[in-house]
C-alpha cells in the first residue's frame, strides 16, 4: 500500500499519525536476550487493543470485542513466546500461530504490524475493497498468516496437519504450533475430530489456547449451546489440559512456556471477558460483529489510552536497569 | 510409460492406488490421507509402503481436508481420498476454505463417484460432486475414463500446481485406451471422428459412448463423433468448438446430474461461442437407489442405448436447426 486509504470523516480523529507502537527493536525473537516483563506485555496488549479499536471503527465492520478478549494472549505469544522472524516469515524452524477464531483478525493484524509483517498504515484498510487486509486472515494476502481461517472448527485440524508435516521434516522438537480457538470453535464438531487426531497421532508440539469468553452472536454460550467444561473435554480426548485466567498475564506467560515442554498436545483454556479493556463492552452481550460508532470509538480509545498512560507510568516508575537474559 | 496398461475391465480406483505408490516412490513430499476407506479407495497400498507418510483420520472427512491444508501449507503434497459424497459433500467448506481459497497443491481424490457405486444406495451415490467442484473457484476437475487414463491422471496431477479434484469409480470398467496415455493433454480426446453429431462423455460413460456410436452407425447410418472429456475444468473450449462447429448438434453423457457437470461445461462454451442444441444424458432430479452397480446404471438409463436414444432425439432437432423453416412467404 503506497497511498493511505481515505478514512471516513466521522473517524478522522483516528487517522494516522496517531498510532502508538511498542517501539521494540525487531530482531528475531529467538535472538533476543532479554524478553519483556509481564508489565511490559500488559502494556503491549493495551497498544494492540487500541489499534484494534481504531481498525474496526474505521472499517465500520469487524469483531472488536472478540479481538479484545484475545489481546493478552496474543501479546504474550507474539512478544514473548513465539519463535518467529519478521524478516523471514517462512523461516522453516519458526513457531506457527494459527488464529482459529479468524474473526478476531484485527488482533493478529495489530500484532503483525508491530513486527513489520505489515505496515501500520495498512491497518486502516481492514475489510476495505481497496486493501489486502481481509476480514478473516488470508494466507495469500498477508505475510505472517500461516493458513486462512474464518470458518470455525477448521483451524485446529489445519494445525494438526502442520504438526504432521513438521514431524516428517524432523522439526517436531524445534517448531511449535499455537492455535487460538474461540468457544464457538468448540461448538463445531470438527474441533473434536482434530482433538482426537492430535492425541491419536501423538503430536508433541501443539498448544491449543481457548479464548473462552462465554459470549456468542445469539447470546451467552450457556444459553445458546453450553460448551461446559472445555478443559475437561480436552482432557478426556487425551490432551494435557489446564485452565487459567485469560487476562492474568503472568499466568498466561508461565503456562504457555510450560506447554512447550510437554510431549502430548496441550490445551490452555483461558477464562476471558469479551470486550476486555473497554468497560462499555466488557462482558456485555450484543457487541459481537458490531463495529463501534464514532462516539463509542472515542470513548473506548479514551479509556484505553488512559490505561496505557497508567501502565507506561508504572513501568517507568519501577524502572531498574534492564536485566539481560530474561526468563526462558 | 513405465506403468503397465490393463486390457481387461478394471476399476479406475485401482489405478489411483497403484499410481499413488509410484508417486510416493518418485516424490518424497507426497503424503496421503484417508478417512477409514483406504481399502476401498486403494490408498492402502501407499499406506503399507510408506506408513510414515500416510494418515488415516478415521471417519472424519472434514478433519482430513483441513489437515491436508496444514500439510500443504508446510510443503507437502497431500493426496486425500474417501468416497465422493464425503469428499465434496460433507467436507465442502473444508475443501473450499483450506484448499481452494488458499490455492494449495492438494489432490482431492474421490472414489466411488456416481450411481455405479451400487448397493450402498442413495446416501453414498454421489451425483452432484462434479457440479460442486466445478463451481468452486480455483478447483480443477479431472474425471478419467478408464484405468489407463486414471493412472496417468494421478501421476500427472503432481506436475500441476492448482488444487485438483479427481473422480474415480468403484466397478470394473472396460479399457478405452490401449496403453497408459503419455499425458492427459488438453483433457479432451477425440476417440472417434464423425460429422453428424458430437457425443461428449466422461468417466464411465466414455466406453458406453463408443458403444452408442457403433449402434448409431449400424442402425441409423449416423456418424457420431465421440469425445472423452477427462479435464472438465478448465475445459478446453477450442476442442469443444471444433467438434460442434463441425456437427452442429451435441449430446453429453455423464454419471452425474445433468445440472452443473459435463452438460453445463459444454453448454457454457457452446452458448457463448457457437450456440447449438446440447442434449444431456445423466441423472435427473432424483437420488440413486440400491442395486448392483450395473443395475443402477440400467435403471437410470446411463447406458450405451441411453446415449444412442438421446442422440436420436437430438438428431430430430438437427433437421430443424440445419434447415430452418422459411418464415413469411
Amino acid at each position: 500500500m503506497s497511498e493511505p486509504l481515505p478514512v471516513p470523516e466521522e473517524f478522522a480523529f483516528l487517522a494516522f499519525p496517531r498510532f502508538h507502537t511498542t517501539g521494540r527493536p525487531k530482531p528475531p525473537l529467538a535472538a533476543v536476550d532479554s524478553s519483556p516483563t509481564v508489565a511490559e506485555l500488559e502494556r503491549y496488549a493495551t497498544i494492540l487493543r487500541i489499534n484494534c479499536a481504531r481498525m474496526v471503527a474505521v472499517a465500520k465492520s469487524g469483531h472488536l470485542d472478540s479481538s479484545l478478549s484475545a489481546a493478552d494472549i496474543v501479546a504474550a505469544l507474539y512478544f514473548r513466546v513465539l519463535r518467529h522472524d519478521p524478516a523471514n516469515p517462512r523461516w522453516p524452524e519458526r513457531d506457527r500461530f494459527v488464529l482459529c477464531k479468524g474473526h478476531a483478525a484485527p488482533i493478529q493484524y495489530a500484532a503483525l504490524a508491530e513486527f513489520g509483517y505489515i505496515a501500520h498504515e495498512d491497518l486502516m484498510g481492514l475489510r476495505n475493497i481497496d486493501s489486502d487486509l481481509q476480514g478473516h486472515p488470508d494466507m495469500r494476502r498477508t505475510p505472517g498468516v500461516e493458513v486462512s481461517t474464518g470458518s470455525l472448527g477448521q483451524g485446529l485440524s489445519m494445525c494438526v496437519g502442520i504438526c504432521l508435516a513438521l514431524r516428517l521434516d524432523g522439526l517436531a522438537e524445534t517448531a511449535r504450533v499455537w492455535a487460538l480457538l474461540s468457544d464457538g470453535d468448540c461448538q463445531e464438531g470438527q474441533t473434536w475430530e482434530a482433538a482426537m487426531a492430535a492425541a491419536h497421532f501423538g503430536i508433541p508440539n501443539l498448544t491449543a489456547i481457548v479464548d473462552y469468553n462465554h459470549l456468542q452472536t445469539d447470546g451467552t454460550t450457556e444459553e445458546v449451546m453450553d460448551t461446559g467444561d472445555v478443559r475437561a473435554k480436552f482432557e478426556s480426548f487425551g490432551w494435557q489440559a489446564v485452565e487459567i485466567g485469560g487476562h492474568d498475564m503472568a499466568a498466561i506467560v508461565e503456562t504457555l512456556e510450560w506447554s512447550r515442554g510437554r510431549e502430548r498436545p496441550v490445551a490452555v483454556v483461558c477464562q476471558t471477558r469479551k470486550g476486555r479493556g473497554v468497560s462499555q463492552m466488557e462482558n456485555r452481550f450484543g457487541f459481537h460483529g458490531k463495529p463501534p460508532t464514532p462516539e463509542q470509538a472515542e470513548q473506548a480509545l479514551n479509556e484505553l489510552e488512559a490505561t496505557l498512560a497508567r501502565q507506561t507510568a508504572a513501568i517507568e516508575l519501577a524502572a531498574e536497569p534492564r536485566k539481560g537474559g530474561g526468563r526462558r | 510409460m513405465t506403468a503397465t496398461a490393463v486390457t481387461e475391465p478394471t476399476p479406475t480406483r485401482n489405478a489411483y492406488g497403484a499410481a499413488l505408490v509410484e508417486l510416493g516412490e518418485r516424490h518424497s513430499d507426497v503424503v496421503a490421507l484417508d478417512a477409514d476407506l483406504a481399502v476401498s479407495t486403494q490408498s492402502i497400498k501407499f499406506g503399507k509402503k510408506f506408513p510414515d507418510r500416510f494418515f488415516n483420520v478415521g471417519t472424519a472427512e472434514a478433519n482430513m481436508m483441513s489437515i491436508a491444508c496444514g500439510l500443504a501449507a508446510t510443503g507437502k503434497v497431500p493426496y486425500c481420498s474417501t468416497f465422493a459424497i464425503f469428499a465434496t459433500g460433507r467436507a465442502y467448506d473444508q475443501v473450499r476454505l483450506g484448499i481452494a481459497h488458499n490455492q494449495l497443491k492438494v489432490r482431492v481424490c474421490a472414489s466411488h463417484g456416481g450411481v455405479s457405486l451400487g448397493e450402498d444406495g442413495a446416501s453414498h451415490q454421489m451425483i452432484e460432486d462434479i457440479a460442486l467442484m466445478r463451481a468452486m473457484p480455483k478447483m480443477q476437475v479431472v474425471v478419467p475414463a478408464d484405468y489407463n487414463q486414471a493412472y496417468r491422471a494421478t501421476l500427472e496431477s503432481y506436475e500441476r500446481e492448482a488444487p485438483m479434484y479427481m473422480r474415480f469409480g468403484r466397478p470394473p470398467t472396460p479399457a478405452v485406451y490401449d496403453e497408459v496415455p503419455a499425458t492427459l493433454g488438453t483433457g479432451i480426446d477425440v476417440l472417434r471422428e464423425g460429422r453428424d453429431i458430437s457425443i461428449f462423455a466422461c468417466g464411465h460413460m466414455v466406453w458406453r459412448a463408443l458403444a452408442a456410436a457403433d449402434m448409431l452407425a449400424t442402425q441409423d447410418g449416423v456418424g457420431a463423433e465421440v469425445l472423452n472429456v477427462s479435464i472438465l475444468k478448465p475445459i478446453h473450449s477450442e476442442k469443444v468448438l471444433a467438434s460442434i462447429g463441425k456437427t452442429g448438434i451435441a449430446v453429453t453423457a455423464e454419471e452425474h446430474r445433468v445440472v452443473g457437470g459435463l452438460a453445463d461445461a459444454v453448454r457454457q462454451v457452446a452458448a457463448e461461442q457457437h450456440p447449438v442444441p446440447v442434449f444431456a444424458l445423466g441423472m435427473g432430479d432424483e437420488f440413486g437407489v440400491s442395486g448392483t452397480g450395473e443395475a443402477c446404471m440400467e435403471h437410470f438409463g446411463l447406458t450405451a442405448r441411453g446415449i444412442a436414444d438421446r442422440a436420436r432425439e437430438a438428431l430430430l432437432l438437427k433437421q430443424i436447426v440445419s434447415h430452418p423453416p422459411v418464415r413469411g412467404d
